[in-house]
Order: C-alpha cells, then sequence, then structure tokens
C-alpha cells in the first residue's frame, strides 16, 4: 500500500495528518497541567479546603511516604496479583463451563435459567456471604472477582461456540471428526478473537470485583488503602491511591493488549 | 452403480411439526460419472446429499455406496461444501491437510500425494498463504484439494460455486471439472444453475418441490464428449436448458 515515491499529495496528506495529531497530544498534556495547576493552586491560595480535596503535591508526598515505608509496592501487589487471578480463572473456568454447554444441549438447557438469573443479579450483593463463608482475606476477595466475570464468560463464549458455521461443521463430520475433534481443530480456534475480547472485559470486572472485595474486608491492597483512608479522614491517602489504582489499570490493560498481539503474530492471525 | 438410492424418504422432526423433505427417491450413479442434481429451492437436495454421506438418517428406503448400506460418514466419499469453507486461522497446507489430521492419516506418503496435488493445480506455491491471501477460485480448488486428499472415490459437491461472481463461476466450474476428471473420481453436483449443471455432468437429475421425488432423469448425449465451456456454445444446450426449465416447473 506504500508507494516507494509518494505523490506530493500524499506527502501534504501525511504532513497534515502528523500535524494534527502533534496539536490533539499537545492540548491533553495542557488540560492535564492546566487541570492538575488549577487544582494545586487553589488549595495554596485557600480558595478550597486541602484537607478534603488533597492535591496534587500532598498525592506525591504520601505516594512518597509509602515507598519509603515499603508498602507501596505491597499493596500495588496484592490487588495486581487478585485481579490477574481473577480474570485468568474467570476466563478459564467459563469457557471450561462453555464447552461442556455446547457439548451436551441437554446440560445448557438445564442451566439455562440459572444463568438467566445470575446475569441479572448484582452480583456485588454476593461480597458478605463469601466472607462468612471462606473468612477474610484473599480468598473471599478472587471469589468475588469470579463471581463478577464468569458468568458473562460463560454467556459470550457458548454464544460464541453456538455460532460456529453449521457448513463447516457438516464438513468435519464427513471427514469422521469425532465431537471432541470438532472442537479443537474448529470450534475453539474459530472463536479465538471471542475468547480475547471476553479476556479483555473481564480485566475490567476483574478490577471492580478486587476493589469491591477489598473494601468489604482486606487488610492489604489499594482498595483497603482508599477504605482506610476514608475511614481516618486522610484524603490524601484515598486520593493517592485512586491515582496507582487508574495507572496500575492502564499499565495492564496495555499488557493485555501487548500480549494479545504477541499471541496473534505467533498463531500468524490476521487482522 | 457406486451409488444407488432405492425409495429413500426423509422427514425431520421438529417442535412444531414434521417436514417431510424426501418422500421418494430412486437413482443409481455409475463408477465415473458425473452427475448433477437439480431442484427447486429448498427441495431437500441437501438433505439427499448428507443422506449418501451419511450424516443424515432416512425414515425409510435405502441408500447403498458400493453395495453397502450408508449408516454413518466413510473415507469413500467426500464432501465439497456449500462456499469453500476453507479455515482462515490455518494455511492452506493445514487447510487441505485437515482431512488426513482428522482421519490420523497424515503420513508422508499421503502428504507426498497432497503436495503433488497441490503442485499440479498451481498452488503449489502458496501453502503456506493464509485463504485470505488468494483469490475466489485458487479457494475452491484449495476446497477441492482438501477433498481429494483423503482419496474419496465419490465427491459430492453442495453448491460449491454459489459465493462466486458469474465469471468466476464459468472459468472455476471448468477447473474444477477437469480435476475431478482427471482424478477419476464419481461425482455428484447439487446445483441451482441449470447451465451449470448442462455443461457439467453426464446425466441431469431432476428433483420435484418438496417433499422430493425424482421427476426426470435427462441424459446430456453429445454434449458429454465436450469440456463445460465448449458445451455452452453448442447448439443442443439450449434444447436441454428448456426441457430442464419446464421440468422443473418453477413458475406459479
Ligand atoms: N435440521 C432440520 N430440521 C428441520 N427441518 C429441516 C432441517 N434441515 C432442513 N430442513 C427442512 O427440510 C427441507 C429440505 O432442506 P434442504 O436443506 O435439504 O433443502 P435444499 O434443497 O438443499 O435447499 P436449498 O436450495 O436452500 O439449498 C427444507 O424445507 C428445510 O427447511
Ligand atoms: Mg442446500
Amino acid at each position: 500500500m506504500t508507494e516507494l515515491t509518494p505523490s506530493p499529495q500524499r506527502l501534504a496528506y501525511l504532513r497534515r495528518r502528523q500535524r494534527r495529531a502533534r496539536l490533539i497530544r499537545a492540548w491533553q498534556i495542557a488540560l492535564l497541567v492546566a487541570l492538575l495547576g488549577l487544582w494545586e493552586l487553589s488549595t495554596r491560595l485557600g480558595w478550597s479546603d486541602g484537607f478534603l480535596i488533597s492535591s496534587p503535591s500532598r498525592m506525591l508526598a504520601t505516594v512518597a511516604k509509602l515507598w519509603r515505608e515499603g508498602q507501596l509496592w505491597h499493596h500495588i501487589g496484592t490487588s495486581v496479583l487478585e485481579t490477574v487471578v481473577g480474570f485468568t480463572a474467570g476466563t478459564a473456568l467459563g469457557t471450561l463451563i462453555a464447552v461442556c454447554m455446547w457439548w451436551s444441549d441437554t446440560l445448557s438447557r438445564i442451566l439455562d435459567p440459572y444463568l438467566v438469573v445470575l446475569n441479572a443479579l448484582p452480583k456485588t450483593a454476593l461480597g458478605p456471604i463469601f466472607i462468612v463463608w471462606m473468612g477474610a482475606g484473599m480468598g473471599s476477595i478472587i471469589t468475588m472477582t469470579l463471581a463478577i466475570s464468569l458468568i458473562v464468560t460463560i454467556l459470550n463464549m457458548y454464544q460464541g461456540f453456538r455460532g460456529t458455521d453449521p457448513e463447516k461443521i457438516r464438513l468435519m463430520r464427513t471427514l469422521g471428526a469425532s465431537r471432541g475433534q470438532i472442537l479443537r481443530l474448529l470450534v475453539f480456534p474459530a472463536n479465538y478473537a471471542t475468547l480475547l475480547a471476553t479476556l479483555k472485559v473481564n480485566v475490567g470486572l476483574s478490577w471492580v470485583g478486587v476493589i469491591m472485595g477489598e473494601f468489604l474486608v482486606s487488610r492489604s491492597g489499594l482498595g483497603y488503602l482508599i477504605v482506610y483512608g476514608s475511614q481516618v479522614f486522610n484524603m490524601d491517602l484515598v486520593m493517592a491511591s485512586v491515582l496507582i489504582l487508574a495507572i496500575a489499570a492502564v499499565i495492564m490493560y496495555r499488557l493485555v493488549l501487548w500480549v494479545e498481539k504477541y499471541l496473534n503474530h505467533l498463531l500468524g492471525v490476521m487482522q | 452403480m457406486i451409488i444407488e438410492l432405492q425409495n429413500a424418504a426423509a422427514t425431520y422432526q421438529a417442535p412444531d411439526g414434521e417436514v417431510e423433505a424426501l418422500r421418494d427417491v430412486s437413482f443409481g450413479v455409475e463408477e465415473g460419472e458425473f452427475c448433477s442434481i437439480v431442484g427447486p429451492s429448498g427441495c431437500g437436495k441437501s438433505t439427499l446429499l448428507g443422506a449418501i454421506a451419511g450424516l443424515e438418517h432416512l425414515s425409510s428406503g435405502s441408500v447403498r455406496v458400493d453395495g453397502q448400506e450408508v449408516t454413518a460418514p466413510t473415507s469413500r466419499i467426500g464432501l465439497m461444501p456449500q462456499r469453500d469453507q476453507l479455515f482462515e486461522w490455518r494455511s492452506i497446507w493445514d487447510n487441505v491437510t485437515l482431512g488426513l489430521q482428522v482421519m490420523g492419516q497424515n503420513t508422508p506418503e499421503r502428504q507426498k500425494h497432497v503436495r503433488e496435488l497441490l503442485e499440479r493445480y498451481d498452488l503449489g506455491d502458496f501453502s503456506r498463504k493464509k485463504p485470505g491471501q488468494l483469490s475466489g477460485g485458487m479457494r475452491q480448488r484449495c476446497a477441492l484439494i482438501r477433498t481429494l486428499a483423503t482419496d474419496p472415490r465419490i465427491l459430492l459437491l453442495d453448491e460449491p460455486f454459489s459465493a462466486l461472481d458469474y465469471q468466476t463461476r464459468l472459468s472455476v466450474s471448468s477447473d474444477i471439472y477437469r480435476i475431478i476428471r482427471e482424478q477419476h473420481k464419481t461425482a455428484l453436483l447439487v446445483t441451482h444453475d441449470i447451465s451449470e449443471a448442462i455443461s457439467m455432468s453426464d446425466r441431469v437429475i431432476v428433483l420435484s418441490r418438496r417433499p422430493a421425488v425424482v421427476k426426470d432423469i435427462i441424459d446430456m448425449g453429445a454434449l458429454k464428449s465436450l469440456p463445460p465451456l465448449d458445451r455452452r456454445d453448442s447448439p443442443a444446450f439450449s434444447g436441454y436448458f428448456n426441457l430442464i426449465w419446464k421440468e422443473l416447473d418453477l413458475h406459479d
């Protein structure tokens, strides 16, 4: 698609595009600096109460303090670990159940009303039950993330499996393929994109589950810091934790996109 | 007779009632023959091929292949499905060897055979490519080679060209015809294109509307010795066309 010697029009178009991209980036940075600056200034000049809304410098100081005390990585690590375990387990277990449902139509019909109810239920309502059953700890938190992501995964993957082209299944059957072979060679690879899309959704859902769970029970993690900070009225800690959480979530999402790209490359998938 | 149907009947059971797809279908296909099936849409053509391939159960009557009653899919029969149904995530090589993999016969001799087929039909340089990188005609040839790879004696083709545009369709059907003849296969082609049926087959089997019965079986006579594209130019062509058109009785 890229010609060896681009035409003048093409060069002009590319230059326009680049200029536009730079302009947008510049505005984004300016907006951020302006917001942070205004925030900082307003607390320094006494327009608003830094005790209530914190300020960029106070947040930074809080992060630095956490770091010096050696707690920063501990809390980040806890939340990240719970999230990773949560979305991996949610995706794997959900896919496994979807496979079973694809395998047995009877099973899928039996499970159908349960899935409908569980899908409609706000899963956070189950939090206190998990705590009573499993105690306050990582177990309850990961169960919480599972509760949130599992049903969506099952429904998405099952729908994907069901959508496999019937003509392709017919082809496999004339070749004498067993049900296992149809699953392994056709249904599963045909839904590779569905699997990755579900995984990405689960990363987000998993964070919700983890923070929710940490609000309820934990003694460490970013959710714990937020709740603890609000209880002792340390808004600097609350705001700093939210900031760290945002950064961690973005980095994790980027990593997942990167893993997806790598897998696509490895499997030779064309987009 | 390599394929023999006797009073074949098939009914689908559905929650809202029965669908009688085939009522009374009897015909035979000789070894090495190329037969076409034409019929109104939804009359039961795919069901018929399914029954011959051992995918569909008959409610009465029988299907025999090589003198044996068909009950389950066998490697004697290969299906070329609607559209090419190549798996986009597999390379061309992995697509054409799919059947060997499924049957657990991915041996060096079989692979050599497949490689020869690819070379012979101008696909040798494409075995590492993905289906998305090939033209419609090349994809059809891949689909045929995938079917030939397991060395079936009978090929069932279910409207394999229906997704192609007219120009491609003409050249692809002529390619596929040549390959099937060169490989000495028996072929049974389902199509709703009367011209295609006349240009490719030795005999055309005309089915009635659902539930299907055989309305007529028409021998292509002198046309049989001509390749597909030449048949379309032959004076006898339009006579056969009108005959089949009338038998199909599509209007009203
Ligand atoms: N699994 C099924 N359950 C119920 N009815 C079915 C099923 N498969 C096919 N039918 C019905 O049986 C009839 C024959 O179907 P079939 O697919 O064999 O027709 P066809 O001649 O191949 O149609 P087309 O020209 O559209 O390819 C149709 O009316 C169809 O709706
Ligand atoms: Mg059909």
